[in-house]
């Protein structure tokens, strides 16, 4: 066994009431890369801003080769080795430079540089730093001219650079196609080979076959699950990552009703698998992968944000080819939205005006507001989700993360439908919160056909009359939610699908 | 409790001082208190006002319109061109003025959400072609009747009455010739955008693509045609300026408008500390205009020198823009 590089022991660390990381024990070896897998809110970026310097620990350790470790600030962590290439890789580039200045922009900053660049000097040590990453590109080219493969090799060269003896890389692949995250693995391999640590975060099933020597697992800011044995165990891996512990909710199946939706040899993207799919009304039916499975792709055809490669889809029993959200709507298909911060919440309007933004019109005589009809509406879906406030007149962001959601879900329950989509609506929420979404989709889903789009098992399993599982932008399994075989469901999310 | 006191300050500060600036001017220059000055104050902020309403529009989508200053002095040129040497009617003249306003917003609007051109450049660019363009006819010179055209003809066309009448007319209000046209369409204008944005859905959506244009946008909305129609609204209150302006000059002053951008932009600004909005807003808007009058009318009236106008209004810009940011900023991190 290799020698500990970095050792993380107990951490813990809370953003007022919420508590991000219960007790991390994590341990890095040099030359070594350990794969951290999490679904959304389980802390893996918490983790990594706290190894970087950008959010101090509530209590814990972090020791580095056997001295203790406690950046301050982002330059105190690569100061001492450790260093970031965070997911967004535009913040690791400056893409109006050329690649030599971007290479050499932290020596820039030193005081022996001089005042004057020198531009011979920058380009002849920046080649060095090319030639010990194996990068072959021509260093007067601007970075804003490259491909985002390249682009991420710089921000990676870049940070070699400061001399790492960690390095943490968060979701590097996330933009890039399978040949080019090869070029980025052998690199990874000549890093490890130099008896760098490091600490690799990722979802694709892929990438963590080809690269891990370990696997950690963190679920609800606890590491779950540790894999180090050969060969690894991947399906563990993702299990303890997602959890399975049966829910105490029970669901009963209600008869379905009828046909809501029909996708008919629906190709998601070039080359992937036909998908055929019928939806039912009564039902709520939830759709799981990990990411990259297509999820995200089904819903944004379904709301007329994208078009499919090829197939056809049926509402009711008329084709359906939404060109853009507005006709998707109208149509009687609403979709709330993941990542509510971006894509739902109007962070500047109260409660009531967040509620009713997608069906003023209903709300309104001519081009004039109803008030009183409004404050109504506000007031109702306030009671029916028990969304904690004091008046409908609250700001949102005054709200917390679980009721800002129960306002995003009744946003499109203020209107009967014929096809509701959530996707993530569990994203960001405490239980509770989570659980009064739940019962409420459920309690209302009779008369419309209801998709859930889910990372994480549990979730499916705690909402869902079925479950559907999509890997690799095809359907692999369709189960009804009654003694469902986890194995199955478990092996269909992990297996890797042949085209 | 000091939170409370903030509280009031973010809402009600910037009223108070106008409150106070006007017993201060009240008490220590003499002829201040008065209709006919009060008038006068509403008057010499109509123009300015009614592009600041244009202004706040476009604002409110999260964009920025340079161009109305030359919008106005465009329509200013036209109208005049259209009087004095087309000699056509006053109410075609006021229409063409209109429509070009509506056109240069609908340009404005495209080149903003479909050649994707950042707001601040598109306008820009606008502002530069406009004020280039209405010298083009004229070769750089003024409009006025009498004068000598580039083919050597003489402009014997004249501002008809009616159009004059526009700038220049005062209504009867328990004086005598007291309100100016001018003042009513500023009124009428801060009204009708007043309704549109607070009470009407168009309002509230375009408001909730200034805060989160992709949110708004999966909501089902169309939010390129909101952004489009913020320009031109902005546009056409820019040419309803420019006319009154033409009205109220009685010739096609080349000269005149220079000041016309800066001054609407910084009583949007302004308008943005009244009653805590933090945001932009069309009441707050008329206010700011007001705002900046007052201080100006007290000031001229207590002997200040024109060319203290300009750091005056700086002064007041700097100072509401602090009402808006820092102390409401404070305030929600109070809160939290």
């Amino acid at each position: 066994m290799n020698k500990i590089a970095c050792e993380i022991y107990n951490l813990e660390k809370a953003f007022g009431p919420n508590k991000v990381l219960r007790g991390i024990d994590l341990k890095l070896y040099s030359g070594e890369i350990t794969v951290l897998m999490g679904a959304n809110g389980a802390g893996k970026s918490t983790l990594v801003k706290i190894l970087c310097g950008v959010h101090q620990p509530d209590s814990g350790k972090i020791s580095l080769f056997g001295s203790p470790f406690t950046p301050e600030k982002p330059a105190d962590a690569f100061r001492t080795g450790v260093v970031t290439v965070h997911q967004s890789i535009n913040d690791g580039v400056i893409p109006d430079l050329d690649v030599a200045s971007n290479l050499m922009l932290d020596q820039l900053n030193q005081k022996d540089f001089g005042f004057f660049v020198k531009d011979s000097l920058l380009r002849k040590r920046a080649r060095k730093i090319a030639q010990n990453m194996k990068l072959e590109i021509n260093m007067k080219t601007q970075v804003s001219e490259l491909g985002i493969a390249d682009r991420q090799l710089i921000a990676i060269a870049r940070a070699m650079t400061r001399d790492p003896k960690v390095l943490i890389l968060d979701e590097p692949t996330s933009s890039l196609s399978a040949k080019e995250a090869e070029r980025l693995f052998t690199t990874l391999d000549t890093l490890k080979s130099q008896g760098v640590a490091i600490l690799y975060i990722s979802h694709r099933m892929s990438d963590i076959r080809r690269i891990a020597d370990r696997i950690v697992s963190m679920r609800d800011g606890t590491i779950s699950g540790v894999f180090d044995k050969k060969p690894l165990n991947f399906e563990g891996a993702v299990t303890a990552m997602l959890g399975h512990k049966m829910t105490d909710v029970s669901i009963k199946i209600p008869k379905e009703g009828k046909k809501v939706i029909e996708l008919e040899n629906l190709v998601l993207s070039k080359g992937s698998r036909a998908i055929n799919l019928s939806i039912f009304e009564n039902q709520v039916v939830a759709i799981t992968g990990l990411i990259g499975s297509g999820k995200s792709k089904l819903a944004s055809i379904l709301f007329g944000a994208s078009n499919p490669q090829g197939g056809s889809i049926k509402l009711g029993n008329k084709n359906y080819n939404p060109l853009s959200t507005q006709e998707a709507i109208k149509k009687g298909v609403h979709m709330c939205s993941k990542d509510r911060a971006s894509n739902g919440v109007i962070k500047t309007f109260n409660i009531e005006k967040n509620i009713s933004l997608p069906f003023l019109s209903d709300y309104s005589v001519g081009s004039l507001l109803r008030f009183s009809r409004l404050k109504e509406v506000a007031r109702k879906k306030i009671d029916e989700l028990g969304i904690v406030c004091q008046s409908e007149d609250d700001d949102i962001d005054t709200l917390s993360g679980g009721n800002q959601q129960k306002v995003m879900v009744g946003r499109w329950l203020i209107k009967d439908s014929e096809l509701l989509i959530l996707d993530e609506p569990f994203q960001g929420v405490d239980i509770q919160a989570r659980r009064d979404i739940g019962s409420f989709i459920r309690k209302t889903a009779k008369g419309r056909g209801t998709i859930v789009f889910v990372a994480e098992l549990d979730e499916a399993l705690e909402i869902a009359d079925r479950v559907i599982v999509m890997n690799n932008k095809a359907i692999l399994g369709d189960h009804l939610n009654n003694n469902i075989n986890l194995n199955k469901v478990l092996s269909e999310i992990t297996s890797e699908v042949k085209l | 409790m000091s939170n409370d006191l903030n509280v009031f300050i973010i809402k009600y500060g910037f009223l108070v001082l106008l409150v106070g600036l006007i017993i201060f001017f009240s008490i220590f220059a003499s002829g201040f208190a008065g209709p006919r000055s009060a008038v006068f104050i509403f008057q010499s902020v109509a123009i300015t006002g009614i592009l600041a309403l244009g202004v706040t529009c476009t604002l409110v989508v999260d964009g920025f319109d340079l161009s109305i200053g030359s919008v106005a002095t465009s329509s200013l040129m036209m109208s005049a061109y259209f009087l004095v040497i087309l000699e056509t009617s006053a109410l075609t003249a006021i229409i063409a003025c209109l429509l070009m306003g509506a056109f240069v917003g609908l340009i404005n609007g495209i080149l903003i959400v479909r050649m994707k051109v950042p707001d601040l450049l598109a306008t820009l660019g606008m502002m530069f072609l406009l004020i280039g363009l209405q010298r083009v006819p004229t070769e750089g010179r003024s409009i006025a009747t009498g004068m000598r055209l580039p083919s050597g003809e003489v402009a014997d066309g004249v501002f008809p009455e009616s159009f004059l009448w526009i700038g220049r007319h005062r209504f009867d209000l328990f004086l005598e010739k007291l309100i100016p046209v001018p003042v009513v369409i500023f009124i009428l204008v801060a009204l009708f955008i007043w309704i549109f944005l607070e009470l009407t859905r168009h309002g509230r959506l375009m408001y909730a693509i200034g805060s989160n244009e992709r949110a708004t946008a999966l909501s089902g909305t169309n939010t390129n045609f909101y952004k489009v129609l913020a320009y031109v609204i902005s546009g056409v209150t820019a040419s309803i300026g420019g006319l009154l302006l033409a009205a109220r000059l009685g010739r096609g002053d080349i000269a005149s408008g220079n000041n016309l951008l800066l001054d609407s932009v910084a009583a949007a600004l302004i308008g943005f500390a009244v009653l805590g909005a933090a945001k932009p807003n069309a009441l707050g808007t008329a206010i700011g205009a007001l705002f900046v009058g007052i201080l100006l009318q007290g000031l001229t009236m207590m002997n200040a020198p024109y060319y203290t106008q300009d750091f005056v209004k700086g002064g007041v810009l700097v100072i509401a823009l602090v009402f808006t940011f820092a102390l409401t900023s404070r305030s929600r991190q109070g809160g939290h």
